[in-house]
């Protein structure tokens, strides 16, 4: 006779971990497994589809069609003049935005995560309306106001919107930093005779530098990959995203699936790098 | 200067480069924004404010489609990527072990290749005659006229795919603070797997569901990337709408009314959500 | 990760405020109403050119040994034996680029550089007769062209392409090639030859027909479709043409509205059918070695002009104006026209053709035959009576008018 698992009976089948019976348990466990599996693969579906055709032999100007395999396109990297200046042109700036919107976005995680003052539920305000304010709007602002005062669409109006939308991540980033730090630290040190600078300097900017290195980071991933409000505010110039919009119209040659797959190989190298590192200093 | 007012002024001091910066690029662009919805003219004869609110009432109507459609588009991906993280979300929690950065780190590995790109490798999966059709064609399973891309079901697809690690990892951190000392609590309780997971974790877990679908809803409904490629015409969002006045017909005024129209429906369904659940939430959110 | 916020913060940022905050709240939005009047745009309309504009615009300007050339895609053999021939004759190099892909985006990529004085980096660039084309001369972008540079232009141009209504006298402009926009079609997947534009909108091609996003061509079929000459055509006449094209839409027929890119989906198979113009069709069959087809249907089709012109802020403008006339030798016109298959503004490249033809062999004196005698690229005044061009605009509120017709229908 089959004992279904009633609420009365004492030691119940549902109290152990083997649910009912040892043999539902791993099918059910195995079942969320599965599906969390196909998830992935799903999720990096494209991304295998950009790496393969990256090798592909192709003769024509489309890259549609599997043609060979070849490793050809890796040494004619540069070969297309507009791709490489798009390309240079993100990466440089990539670096400023991190650069700037990190020096200016740690001032401010600094001053809200450490210090009350009037104006902190303002900022705070501001901070998450720039998170999360859809980009479309932000681009869209953003020309407004250049078409206003007829200021000339180019680089320094992409640097201009990369850093404005970078600095509240970092700024973010950085207070969640700062809010877990000792002030008893920072007061030993002015106990000690440090001076204001000294103390930040040498106490107070080690501690908070995961958080800074980890924003900067954030404002460099966000400023290479952003597409909707540069278009908005490129003008003449190109980035690498910019560039493959473009191109999509006519085709896209292998060499952008080339640099695709570098950068993706570049991020996840510099990833698991961070990640291990990291590690090893806990 | 004593070192009192020093401490005083240290945090405005602070503030000082990225408060300015944000408020002159972001603040004062919105400004700009409504300025130019309210002015009337092209750009051969100049625009002049005209405090033409009509632009608004023209927009709207004309554009009614692509706005409830942006709705429409966001809320559903937001819906399916709720159906579809949430057990990814619990599976890692729960069941990750040691491993759950590895997993974590595969579930944003999309992440590290640039968004366009991702879009236009669907597009290329899913074209007409491409690696997923072509083979369907040939054996016949599929009319010859059967196409995936130019279809809402295709732009939904892309709107779940791109925004789906925003929506598992608020979820995966909720779920993650879950003790599951507390599940245990329920299961010893006579609760069954089923009950303990409706009555203890799922609760536990809203404010993450929360934050998942905040982060989610807002940029999925004013995309227009994912509509571009892999919708056809009409699949068109406002934000393609959008696009179109500001880069192409540089009709600004209606151009600026429209994105301020959108700015202003996500907010209040920003602040509608946000009352349903509590006013603190938002602050927490914002706070995080 | 998760802070949770001081009480005492909280309280502050939703309690109530005092009352003189509401007063300053009020003359804030004051200030703000003002500051929002003051955000006016000035018109950048220019004063019309005179003779003497020619001459101030051209003295001082000097050959620089360079010059930028912006072209549509499928405008000249990729491997640029004109332009080659031009470096070795004058020793000026030539930078070509195809990021003309069609005039709305193009106009309104250069426009803010142009308003703001500033060289778009090109000297050289090709733009259709049609709005933007007027909008660039309405608003003084564009460099009088100084014909005493450009005697082979005097000397061999069609009379026909000197007495253009967009560009009387060819103040700005003169013409780079003529082009016919009508059906392209992918023979694999369509059975039945289409012979009109009706055939845009049959249910049996739902989601593969590929119409132009262009307002003003997108207009000229819609019109045609119902029977009505564009040239002539008034406000009634858009209304319903947009009424028509709206109907195809809805329906689901379009696959997309497209630019110049129309041609690689129509390869591949994503559209059996669109609207296209007619040297693509066949270049692509050369290049790509495919098999598509081309026809003019039988309501009629739409022709233009695309011309070249040098924009104000030119760095190389000799130079520009010298690879402009280079390209009116009968010699290179031939060379041009035997590969982009355009109708060329030069007439005696025929006879050119046909001698190129006689001395060629096999397949080449096959094809160089068949564009000697293309009506595509050598129209008859009977073919002529059947094209139509765009409507011309009276002034901007027509062509505003116009605007507000179709562009609602291609937002996507």
């Amino acid at each position: 006779m089959t004992t279904i698992a009633s609420p009365r009976h004492g030691a119940s089948p549902a109290s152990a971990p083997g649910g009912g019976g040892r043999r539902r348990r791993p099918l059910r466990g195995r079942l969320l497994t599965i599906y969390t599996w196909l998830v992935i693969v799903w999720l990096c579906l494209p991304i295998a589809v950009m790496i393969l055709f990256g090798f592909n032999d192709t003769r024509g100007r489309y890259n549609n069609t599997w043609q060979g395999f070849t490793f050809k396109w890796y040494g004619r990297l540069f070969q297309i003049q507009d791709l490489t200046n798009a390309m240079r042109n993100s990466l440089v700036i990539a670096l400023l935005t991190m650069v700037v919107a990190g020096g200016i976005g740690t001032m401010v995680g600094l001053a809200l995560g450490r210090y009350r003052f009037r104006g902190a539920g303002a900022t705070n305000l501001m901070m998450f309306a720039a998170i999360s304010s859809p980009e479309i709007v932000m681009g869209a602002s953003l020309l407004s106001l250049f078409v206003t005062l007829s200021v000339p669409l180019g680089f320094v109006t992409i640097l201009i919107a990369h850093v404005m939308f970078s600095v509240s991540f970092v700024a973010v980033t950085v207070r969640a930093r700062v809010m877990t730090l000792d002030p008893a630290l920072e007061e030993a040190a002015r106990d000690l005779g440090a001076g204001t600078w000294a103390t930040f300097w040498y106490v107070t900017f080690p501690m908070i530098f995961p958080g800074v290195l980890a924003g900067g980071l954030l404002a460099f991933a966000l400023s290479i990959d952003d597409f909707v409000i540069t278009s908005f505010n490129a003008g003449g110039t190109t980035t690498f995203p910019l560039w493959i919009w473009g191109a999509t119209k006519v085709g896209l040659p292998p060499q952008v699936n080339v640099m695709g797959t570098l950068i993706f190989a570049g991020g996840v190298v510099l990833a698991i790098g961070t990640a291990m590192a990291g590690r090893r200093r806990s | 200067m004593s070192a009192r007012l020093r401490a005083r002024l240290t945090p405005y001091a602070l503030l000082l480069p990225g408060g300015l910066w944000l408020l002159i690029f972001f603040v004062v662009p919105l400004v700009a924004m409504l300025s130019l919805s309210l002015q009337q003219g092209d750009i051969v004869n100049g625009y002049t404010m005209t405090w033409h609110w009509q632009t608004y009432v023209d927009g709207v109507r004309q554009y009614h489609e692509q706005i409830i459609r942006s709705v429409v588009y966001g809320a559903v991906s937001t819906v399916l990527q709720l159906g579809i993280g949430y057990p990814v979300a619990y599976w890692i929690a729960f069941h990750g072990g040691r491993r759950k950065s590895a997993y974590l780190f595969l579930l944003l590995l999309p992440f590290f290749v640039s968004f366009v790109l991702r879009t236009i490798a669907w597009q290329f999966f899913l074209s007409d005659n491409g690696i997923l059709l072509g083979p369907l064609k040939d054996i016949g399973l599929v009319t010859q006229d059967f196409h995936i891309l130019a279809r809402s079901a295709a732009v939904i697809g892309g709107l779940t795919y791109n925004y789906l690690p925003f929506m598992v990892l608020p979820l995966y951190v909720a779920l993650e603070r879950v003790d599951p000392g507390v599940v245990e609590a329920a299961h010893d309780l006579y609760a069954s797997r089923v009950q303990a997971f409706l009555r203890v974790v799922l609760p536990l877990s809203l404010p993450g569901v929360f934050a998942g679908v905040l982060i989610t809803f807002v940029p999925a409904s004013s995309d227009y990337v994912n509509a571009s490629i892999l919708g056809g015409p009409q699949n068109s969002m406002i934000g393609n709408v959008i696009q179109n006045q500001y880069l192409i017909n540089q009709t600004y005024p209606t151009a600026a009314a429209l994105s301020f129209t959108l700015m202003a429906i996500l907010l209040v369904g920003i602040f509608l959500y946000a009352r349903a659940l509590g006013t603190e939430d938002v602050l927490e959110a914002a706070a995080r | 990760m998760h802070e949770h916020i001081d009480p005492a913060l909280l309280r502050g940022l939703t309690h109530r405020r005092a009352s003189r905050r509401d007063l300053f709240l009020l003359l804030g939005a004051a200030g703000a109403g003002l500051a929002l009047s003051a955000c006016e745009i000035q018109g950048k309309k220019a004063p019309s050119s005179k003779q003497g504009d020619v001459r101030k615009y051209w003295a001082g300007k000097q050959k620089n040994g360079h010059v930028d050339f912006a072209n549509w895609p499928l405008y000249m053999d990729p491997k640029h034996p004109e332009l080659k021939k031009f470096t070795a004759a004058t020793g000026i190099s030539v930078r070509y680029k195809e990021v003309i892909r069609d005039n709305a985006p193009w106009f309104a990529k250069i426009q803010p550089r142009l308003a703001a004085g500033k060289s778009i980096g090109y000297d050289l660039m090709v733009v259709t007769n049609g709005i933007e084309f007027s909008e660039l001369v309405e608003l003084g972008y564009l460099a009088p062209l100084d014909h005493t540079q450009l005697p082979n232009f005097t000397k061999y141009a069609a009379k026909k392409f000197k007495q253009e209504t967009f560009d009387p006298g060819n103040v700005f402009s003169v013409p780079w090639a003529s082009g016919m926009t009508g059906i392209g079609y992918n023979p694999q997947y369509v059975k039945a030859p289409p012979t009109a534009i009706a055939d845009l909108w049959d249910p049996k091609y739902k989601g593969k027909v590929g119409m132009m996003s262009d307002s003003q061509e997108l207009g000229n079929f819609g019109m045609l479709v119902n029977g009505v000459k564009p040239e002539a055509s008034g406000p009634a006449d858009w209304t319903n043409a947009a009424a028509k094209l709206k109907d195809q839409r809805d329906k689901g027929i379009v696959r997309k509205y497209y630019e110049q890119d129309y041609i690689k989906p129509l390869t591949s198979g994503d559209v059996w059918l669109t609207m296209a113009w007619s040297g693509d069709i066949f270049q692509q069959n050369v290049s790509e070695g495919t098999n598509l087809r081309f026809v003019l249907p039988e309501e009629g089709a739409t022709i233009w002009t695309d011309n070249m012109m040098i924009p104000k802020t030119a760095v190389n403008p000799v130079d520009a104006i010298m690879l402009m006339d280079f390209f009116y030798d009968p010699r290179n016109a031939a060379s041009l026209a035997e590969y982009i298959n355009y109708v060329t503004p030069v007439p005696s490249t025929r006879d050119i053709i046909r001698s190129d033809a006689a001395q060629a062999s096999g397949d080449d004196k096959k094809s160089l035959e068949q564009v000697a005698d293309s009506s595509l690229v050598f129209p008859s005044e009977a073919d002529y009576a059947r094209l139509h061009s765009y409507r011309p605009f009276e002034n901007s509120q027509e062509k505003q008018q116009y605007q507000s017709v179709f562009l609602p229908l291609v937002q996507s």
